[in-house]
């Protein structure tokens, strides 16, 4: 029996978001997502590119909080790649050679994202981090999710839709939505997709130790679940290593489990 | 120039672009300048950081262009909030690429650029002048228009510039200054340090030289300028400091003792010193 822990279970299933990405720019936003494409790419998907959270994009695998600069770098064999300032990022976004892992405030079963705004967005309740990137992100290519407070930003219909779900991008003109996917969402729960016909969204693995009931009551609105649910993989040994003592020796990982 | 001088140039209903990205090379000291004069009623254009929550906290603000208002290390700018939430000024919110094109076609003097960018989100929604475009082609595509920003006056600072007006930017990013520069009427540039033309090429390639003189009006010296945001390789962000900034948000008593001491200063020379004072008594205590 493995010993992983359930941060280490989701880190896995977010990496397995990347799986079968090839040679394209892996940017999760945030030190969890970002320590799952690490391991994406230390791992299977060796040829992602991936920054090390300021402009460059670096070889070799870089702990969590380090960039570039820090001292011992070029000992753990980081090497700078490529050169990517915010403004050639948006021209890889709009390329679509781009798979981003955004968090969600709120999400609804179409994959509405929400994390600009509570209430009313003209004067809102809660003013969150705005729309950002989401939108143009989202439209442009492939986006998967990491929420690890499920039963709180599950909801039947979020308050403004920063990142557009399938409902929404059904509705635009031939053409205008060709390159949307949402290609999954992780929870502290499960591991989601939305493989229905429909573009809903459908129960992929719960994480062990979950039970689908717990699942279905931190989820508002209607799930498709397969007559088989996998459970989420567990962490291999080689990912147990890496994830432990090479891009997170100091657990910054745990931080969202408290 | 000084900051005072610059400042002299802009007016009250004005839209003001400024350079930099969130709490990263801001141009703090020309900011605090218009603090000490009685311009209001602007329309802020920018990569939001604590130049947009300060001046929405000295109630100077209208209306905000914007891409995000962040200070980074604290994901949401905390005067910003308060703005919003008391619904004291009008948002104008654009996906962070889309504010790049809307830079883009006030510098190339075309009424909008088109992108996928924002189709299906709320930003359509809550902007209702925004226009979408179909596809001249017959492939039928729906595009959403992003509008060119007309902006009056930018400010940017820079790590070095020459007296002409030639900027160069030393760090990992540029941003997006030069597009500020080149999409304003005028465009005013603080830099850490003024050197001669033949020494640009003296800390970084030809690279880093991204701001013509073309498109300067007015450059002032001004160490430390862009203080307590970023400022790479010169100095990084000074996180107490913001820390303070922050906190000053939620306490009006704290935002109070905030302006006396650190924005209700003759000049940018004051508060340099002010901060040199700050550090002297922060080594004391240790």
């Amino acid at each position: 029996m493995s010993n992983a822990t359930i941060d280490e279970i989701c880190l896995v299933a977010l990496a397995e978001a990347f799986r079968g990405d090839g040679e394209l720019l892996c940017h999760p936003m945030g030190p969890f997502p970002v320590a799952a494409g690490r391991l994406a790419r230390a791992s299977f998907e060796p040829d992602l590119m991936l920054t090390d959270t300021i402009a460059y994009a670096v070889v070799g695998t870089l702990p969590l909080g380090a960039t570039v600069g820090h001292p011992g770098a070029a000992d753990e064999g980081i090497v700078v790649e490529g050169y990517l300032p915010f403004r050639t990022v948006f021209d890889q976004a709009w390329s679509g050679h781009r798979h981003v892992v955004m968090g969600a405030s709120q999400i609804d079963g179409h994959g509405n994202q929400n994390f600009a705004a509570i209430g009313d967005y003209r004067k809102p309740k809660a003013q969150l981090l705005g729309l950002r990137g989401a939108p143009g992100n989202v439209i442009n290519h492939t986006t998967s999710y990491w929420i690890p407070n499920q039963a709180r930003a599950f909801v039947d219909s979020v308050d403004v839709v920063s990142g557009p779900g399938y409902d929404r991008v059904a509705a635009l003109p031939e053409g205008s939505g060709r390159f949307h996917e949402i290609r999954r969402v992780v929870t502290e729960l499960a591991a989601y997709d939305f493989e229905t016909p429909g573009h809903t969204m459908r129960l992929r693995s719960v994480h062990p130790g979950v039970s689908l009931d717990a699942v279905l009551a931190a989820t508002p609105f209607e799930l498709a679940v397969p007559e088989n649910v996998p459970a989420s993989r567990l962490p291999t040994a080689e990912e147990l290593h890496l994830i432990r003592d090479v891009i997170d020796p100091k657990g910054i990982r745990k931080h969202e489990f408290r | 120039m000084t900051e005072d001088e610059v400042v002299t140039e802009l007016s009250s209903g004005m839209t003001i672009g400024i350079g930099g990205w969130g709490s990263r090379r801001k141009p703090m000291s020309l900011v605090r300048a218009i603090l000490r004069t009685d311009l209001t009623d602007l329309h802020v254009v920018s990569y939001g950081g604590p130049d947009v929550g300060l001046l929405c906290a000295a109630g100077r603000v209208r209306k905000i262009t914007y891409g995000f208002v962040s200070l980074d290390s604290i994901p949401l700018e905390p005067h910003f909030r308060v703005a919003r939430q008391t619904g004291s000024v009008e948002a104008r919110e654009f996906d962070e690429g889309a504010f790049y094109l809307g830079l883009l076609a006030a510098v190339h003097r075309v009424p909008f650029y088109p992108t996928r960018a924002g189709l299906g989100s709320d930003m359509l929604t809550y902007n209702p002048e925004l226009k979408t475009v179909t596809s001249p082609y017959g492939d039928g595509t729906e595009l959403v228009a992003v509008p060119a920003f007309d902006i009056d006056v930018s400010l940017v600072h820079m790590n070095r510039a020459d007296a002409a007006g030639n900027g160069q930017f030393l760090g990992p990013d540029l941003y997006f200054d030069d597009l500020f520069a080149m999409a304003a009427k005028r465009t005013f540039m603080s830099c850490e340090r003024v050197v001669a033309t033949e020494d640009l090429l003296a800390e970084g390639s030809v690279h880093t030289l991204k701001i013509p003189r073309l498109h300067t009006d007015g450059v002032v010296e001004a160490p430390g300028g862009a203080h307590f945001t970023e400022c790479p390789p010169d100095y990084s962000r000074d996180e107490a400091f913001q820390r303070e900034y922050a906190a000053t948000a939620r306490d009006t008593d704290a935002w109070t003792r905030f302006r006396a001491d650190w924005l209700d200063l003759p000049s940018h020379d004051a508060y340099r010193a002010r901060l040199a004072d700050r550090a002297d008594s922060d080594g004391a205590e240790q």
